[in-house]
């Protein structure tokens, strides 16, 4: 989980085996092999079919014609799938930094040493990422709710009129909530992880060179877990560009906040489920995917670059 | 963060921050204040406590939730008790209602998670294995493919593995949920750290001197120093197969294929839908008997996926 770099960065090569033993064989196959062709199955047939569908379009009059690139172009001009993307990227730049922030902080905090109870903690912390994401939703969802919510409550309570979170303008915002709520503990838990393997004789060098905690981290906890922090930056944009468990979920509740076309991903299914319109869905699905990508690739390479 | 400053010593190593001075006291300080061991600090426990209180309210208001009847839950304050006592009640009629759905739905998950999740510990504790352990043809385009393959947003396969399926039949069967969960890339790359780390290859070398076949070397050499790690990774893929949501949404039309995650959904949705039947203390029960299995899990195997993940951590 911790790295995604090439294997040469990450693994050194084994050891040259003594006496010849251990030739290059087929043998790890034999162990590999089921692996793989499940993974040729449900990942690489997948993403096959899905570019030759993205080539043809489905008509009533005259059937399956093969369009070439047109449904790529149809999909560039597409209205509803950039302003989809505009959203998912707005909680991106918002929500990711939010939550890996609080990670960060609290894993840092962990690490110090400096709190009671540590690990009560460490273990409360990360329970939320046990909860299901349709769970977590339903659950946030009804203390939103003003019918019989939490925030309907302490409005009561404390006689104000707290806005709505379902409401069309707060719905991004609660729903950036849920999802920090979902994964704080468990990018705090990779964060930590990686701290505890920092060799504590940087530390000793640190504090007879006389350096103050926040220099500590600066100078050597955060370069330490460089790695660690890349990688989760890396899920969590995947994550965001993947949205659609929360919004789904959430529209039955807020119909009038949440549109079947919320997300890039909402609105892929909404064709391909709603619309039957299964070459334009696999196309937008497609593009998706390759911006994904392309934004995941850059984080790696302007996270590894630096200072390596 | 603030409280996380000491003092700023003078600047000399025969001056650090506390009650030191001369040269014989020099070492009591430093290992007062050694990274192990630190002095505890109240401000930084109670910000943190902050983050606590954030995780665990959600809890805390599910569990009262589910102890109150359907009027109970808008009559009164989310984070107390109402008047009347309901969890049994609530538990009852959740597992009764339309006919015990729930308790199906129930055993689907149980029967996705055993298989799906199972399966893909299974093939992920073997690929590892010989990721690790075996130099063989083509091994760094398998992680090479792999590893590009976690960036593949899982959705974006979702529609044509749907038609996929659906040619082959397999659609609203067990299957179809079943397959697709039995790949774990997660879970490949953390055995495959964990594999080299905790298998001395001499004691495969023995172990084949002795005669075994590659077969008998796993079993009885590698599997069992690979436990804590089949442990994390059983607990990670568990989750991410109970937790599933838009697979078997897609996937699975028929109620009695349901699992709990599209069970709870359609119920909510029916409560939501004018008309229909507001189930609202059974949705609430009913994600409290969700996740309760999981966070039991949890607790209970703490010292395994902690260990687990360490290693995970040590490729840095």
């Amino acid at each position: 989980m911790t790295t995604l770099q090439p294997p040469a960065a990450a693994e050194p090569r084994p050891a040259p085996p003594p006496a010849g033993r251990d030739r290059r064989s087929w043998t790890g196959w034999g162990f590999i092999g089921p692996f793989v062709a499940v993974f040729a199955l449900v990942f690489l047939a997948p993403i096959a079919y899905s570019l030759y569908l993205s080539l043809f379009r489905d008509q009533l009059i005259g059937g399956t014609t093969f369009v070439g690139l047109d449904n790529y172009e149809q999909a560039l001009r597409d209205d509803r799938f950039w302003a989809a993307l505009g959203r998912v990227s707005l909680f991106l730049c918002v929500q990711v930094p939010v939550m890996l922030g609080i990670a960060l902080l609290v894993a840092l905090a962990l690490d110090s040493g400096r709190l009671y109870g540590r690990n009560f903690f460490r273990v409360s912390i990360f329970l939320p990422y046990a909860v299901p994401a349709v769970v977590a939703t339903l659950m946030w969802s009804f203390m939103y709710g003003t019918r019989f919510g939490l925030v309907g409550d302490l409005g009561d309570a404390f006689g104000l009129s707290l806005p709505d979170p379902l409401s069309p303008d707060l719905v991004l915002a609660s729903i950036g909530n849920i999802v920090t709520w979902e994964f704080v503990g468990y990018n705090m838990l990779i964060f930590y992880s990686a701290l505890r393997v920092v060799p504590h004789s940087l530390y000793e060098a640190a504090e007879i060179d006389g350096a103050g905690q926040i220099r500590v981290v600066t100078a050597i906890k955060l370069p330490a877990i460089r790695g660690a922090l890349v990688i989760a930056t890396i899920f969590s944009i995947i994550g965001s560009f993947q949205l659609f468990n929360e919004p789904s979920v959430m529209q039955k509740l807020a119909p009038n906040a949440i549109t079947t076309d919320y997300t890039p991903n909402y609105y892929t299914y909404s064709l391909s489920f709603s619309g039957q319109q299964h070459n334009y869905s696999a196309t937008v699905a497609i593009v998706m995917g390759l911006i994904t990508m392309v934004i995941a690739y850059v984080v790696q390479l302007r996270g590894m670059r630096k200072g390596a | 963060m603030a409280s996380t400053v000491t003092p700023a010593s003078t600047g000399s190593a025969a001056s650090p921050p506390g009650p030191s001075g001369s040269a014989v006291r020099l070492r009591t300080p430093r290992r007062r204040h050694s990274p192990g061991r630190p002095r505890r600090s109240v401000l930084l426990t109670v910000l943190t406590g902050l983050v606590l209180l954030y995780s665990l309210v959600p809890l805390v208001w599910l569990v009262i939730s589910a102890t109150k009847t359907q009027e109970g839950l808008s009559r009164s304050f989310g984070l107390w008790f109402d008047g009347d006592f309901a969890l049994w009640d609530n538990i009852a009629e959740t597992f009764t209602y339309d006919d015990g759905v729930f308790a199906r739905w129930l055993l689907n998950t149980l029967l996705y998670v055993v298989v799906g999740a199972g399966g893909a510990t299974f093939l992920a504790v073997l690929g590892g294995y010989a990721l690790a352990k075996f130099d063989f043809p083509g091994r760094r385009a398998v992680f090479a493919v792999v590893i590009g393959a976690v960036a593949v947003p899982g959705t974006a396969l979702a529609v044509p593995t749907f038609l996929m399926f659906s040619t082959m039949g397999l659609t609203d069967t067990p299957w179809a949920v079943i397959i697709p969960s039995l790949i774990s890339p997660f879970g490949l790359y953390l055995m495959w750290v964990f594999a080299g780390e905790a298998i001395p290859t001499e004691l495969m070398e023995a172990a084949r001197i002795d005669g075994a076949g590659e077969v008998r070397t796993f079993f009885t050499v590698a599997l069992p120093l690979l436990a804590p790690g089949i442990v994390t990774v059983s607990l990670f893929t568990m989750v991410a197969t109970w937790n599933n949501f838009f697979l078997p949404l897609i996937m699975i039309k028929d109620p009695d294929w349901y699992p709990l995650t599209l069970g709870l959904h359609s119920w909510n949705a029916q409560a939501a839908t004018a008309g229909g039947q507001p189930v609202f203390h059974l949705v609430v029960t009913g994600s409290l008997i969700t996740i309760v299995p999981l966070i039991a899990a949890f607790l209970m195997l703490q010292k395994y996926w902690q260990s687990g993940l360490a290693a995970g951590s040590v490729k840095e």
